[in-house]
């Protein structure tokens, strides 16, 4: 099998930052994203995209151009890296970061058997770790997970977990040392959003490591969502793949993104129950 | 990887047709086809029956490639998916012109082909397929595919087979479905019987280039082709096809399927049409067999077939129609989709002066057969082809804008 040239030593787009989230509010209409540390590496777009499920090659190459996502995740099971042609030749010629992921593993050996090959062939140790229960609801197997997470990490990858919304979990996963965890919105594939916000904000409020919402996502608003509940970042494919149009899709969440993340830097309102009226009363003077 | 290993190479009923080991020699010959698959076969019989001498080059057998493994579905309804306009009406426009096709062939071959107007039933299996399936059902009726939705009671009145959990589907009574097998042979016979040649193990090895021009190709025993015209249908090998120049390389990927072939009996037939869910389709044959496919990977060349694929494609079977776990299990097969960037096919002249491809038909090349076919012959006679087949102009992913015509002089929009 070929294995790719350059795959892994690409240096991804590098926005400056300006501080976390809490910090720096002020000066957010200047730059509307700080880019984030992802692994070894600082990012410029929070959006992560899959590569399955696309109608074809093109459509996947006008909504990886129209998402501005910079890393890619490919499934190493569906393609063969050397094949000319194929998905991963679009990723290339797009200069975006393929990220290899185990999908379609059930046991904690598959998992890592998978990362060893992904490894060797796309020439990197970053792997997104999905260890699959059942293939009807496809929720991640906690116990294999964490088990492939040990393993995984002692060995010297970055490892990017898909995990059930549980905080407690997370933190599991963060303290055998994996890069960020990936808590699901709900299924694979569903479109059914966030079911349970309290478990990701909580999840969220405890990380130390990036918290990237991954799965469920059905269209921009919950993309928007997630980084309002503080995500540091959403990984979506089926929304956009499987849309009447992807382009579109894409470029919808890739500003449902920004949006979400904007609006969480800005500093939302708290919720009231009565109104309060905007324009100041009778006789107090505007100030500024 | 040694070259056999690349095709599918599983056993199974051989092609009998009248197959030469060489032509005769060679005088003026109007076209060289390379690759005597479905494409190729359909194009130099279409040529001939035109009046032109042709010759097709097969480097195995004929149906040798994707051919041999296809389901033969005329179906453009199942392939109805957003943002593919310009595809639908290239299928929509060849599934019609199959059943005078169909006829044709049949007279010119003196073979049977195996043209089923069976019809085809999409259906969900639960709530959320249904859902799916009425979303690109809307899509189907917005392009007057004569479709009909039907409630779970009435699929399974048209098909009693149908599992039980059944929630919903959409009648397609205009598809139908051929044996690719047969489709091949009778090809291969009416090529021959129009005064064209089919010679076989001749392995393409280089091409004949004369100011510019292809003006043959030479095969791996030293022979030379030359003809006015050279078809390249090489299927899932065009996108590596040795002997053109570099910047000539067509941007066309082998996609992998397996698929299955059951046999029943006059007893047990789980089903009268083609039915399909969003993961397997099931093609009854009127001898009693039913194809079972197929599965999508992109695993470059590899034509294994795998336990995974296998499990998949019959346990996706069996939740539709459950009868078929009493079926015997007669073959399994992997094939290579020729795959292109939008999943539309490369029809018309491309690279040097001289050479015409048709190839790229990825899910669609039985499907495409007449209206490729019926392209290339009227490219190859000097004459415009049918409109729908320009939006196959193999030239815009080279960022051309229009399809180059060289072959017809005068050349404006055909009349539709």
């Amino acid at each position: 099998m070929r294995s790719r040239v350059d795959s892994g030593s690409r240096t991804p787009v590098s926005v400056p930052g300006d501080g976390p989230a809490d910090g720096g509010a002020a000066r957010a209409g200047d730059q509307p994203d700080s880019g984030f540390d992802l692994g070894d590496r600082s990012w410029g777009s929070r959006l992560i995209v899959g590569s399955g499920g696309f109608p074809s090659l093109e459509a996947m190459e006008r909504a990886l151009t129209a998402s501005g996502a910079e890393i890619v995740t490919v499934a190493l099971r569906r393609v063969d890296p050397g094949a000319r042609g194929s998905a991963l030749e679009v990723i290339d010629r797009l200069g975006l970061f393929a990220l290899p992921n185990t999908a379609g593993c059930y046991t904690a050996r598959d998992a890592v058997r998978t990362a060893h090959l992904a490894r060797e062939v796309f020439e990197t140790d970053w792997i997104k770790l999905e260890v699959i229960g059942d293939d009807r609801t496809l929720f991640p197997d906690a116990v294999e997970l964490v088990g492939a997470a040990e393993i995984l990490v002692d060995e010297g990858f970055t490892v990017l977990p898909y995990t059930n919304d549980d905080p407690i979990l997370a933190r599991r996963l963060e303290d055998v040392g994996c890069s960020a965890v990936m808590p699901l919105g709900s299924p694979i594939g569903s479109g059914m959003g966030i079911r349970n916000p309290y478990n990701v904000q909580i999840i969220v409020e405890r990380a130390t490591v990036p918290v990237i919402l991954d799965a469920g996502i059905g269209t921009a608003s919950d993309a928007a969502l997630a980084m309002e509940l503080g995500c540091d970042g959403v990984l979506l494919s089926s929304s956009v793949a499987r849309a009447k149009d992807p382009e579109r899709m894409a470029l919808a969440m890739r500003r449902a993104v920004e949006a979400g993340y904007g609006a969480r830097r800005a500093g939302r309102i708290p919720r009231k129950l009565h109104a309060e009226a905007s324009t100041p009363g009778e006789g107090i003077p505007e100030l500024g | 990887m040694p070259e056999d290993s690349q095709r599918p190479s599983r056993h199974r009923d051989e092609v009998v047709v009248p197959l030469r080991k060489s032509g005769p020699g060679d005088e003026a010959l109007d076209a060289i086809v390379v690759g005597g698959g479905a494409i190729g076969l359909a194009c130099a019989w279409r040529a001939a029956r035109r009046g032109l001498r042709v010759r097709v080059l097969e480097r195995d057998r004929p149906g040798a490639g994707a051919s041999g493994v296809a389901a033969g579905m005329l179906a453009p309804v199942g392939e109805a998916n957003w943002g593919e306009s310009g595809l639908m009406r290239m299928a929509i426009a060849s599934a019609r012109a199959w059943p005078a096709f169909a006829s044709e062939l049949a007279a010119d071959s003196r073979l049977e082909v195996g043209y089923e107007a069976c019809g085809a039933l999409h259906v969900a299996l639960d709530r959320d397929e249904a859902d799916e399936l009425r979303r690109r059902f809307e899509l189907m009726a917005s392009m007057e595919l004569g479709v009909e939705w039907l409630r779970p009671r009435g699929c399974r009145d048209l098909e009693p087979g149908l599992a039980p959990t059944c929630a919903g589907g959409v009648h397609a009574p205009g598809e139908a479905a051929i044996d690719p097998r047969l489709l091949v042979a009778a090809l291969a016979a009416a090529v021959e019987h129009g005064g064209g040649e089919v010679i076989v193990d001749a392995d393409v090895t280089g091409g004949l280039i004369e100011g510019g021009r292809l003006v043959g190709v030479a095969t791996a025993d030293g022979r030379e082709h030359r003809a006015g015209r050279v078809v390249l249908a090489t299927g899932a090998w065009s996108g590596t096809t040795p002997w053109l120049p570099p910047e000539a390389r067509l941007p066309v990927r082998p996609v992998k399927g397996q698929m299955l072939v059951l046999r029943g009996s006059p007893e047990l037939r789980p089903c009268e049409r083609i039915v399909a869910t969003e993961r397997v389709y099931v093609v009854p044959r009127p001898d009693g067999r039913l194809v079972v496919g197929a599965t999508v990977e992109e695993r470059g060349f590899d034509v294994q077939v795998t336990a995974g694929g296998v499990h998949e494609l019959l346990r996706e079977a069996y939740r539709a129609l459950p009868e078929v776990a009493e079926l015997e299990l007669v073959e399994t097969l992997a094939g290579l989709r020729p795959g292109t960037p939008d999943n539309a096919p490369l029809i018309g002249p491309w690279g040097p002066e001289g050479l015409l491809v048709a190839t790229g038909h990825y899910r669609n090349g039985i499907l495409m057969a007449p209206l490729t076919s019926e392209a290339i012959a009227a490219l190859l006679a000097s004459e415009p082809p049918p409109g729908s087949a320009q939006q196959a102009h193999p030239g815009r992913f080279a960022g051309e804008s229009e399809p180059r015509l060289a072959a017809a002089p005068a050349l404006e929009e055909t009349p539709r």
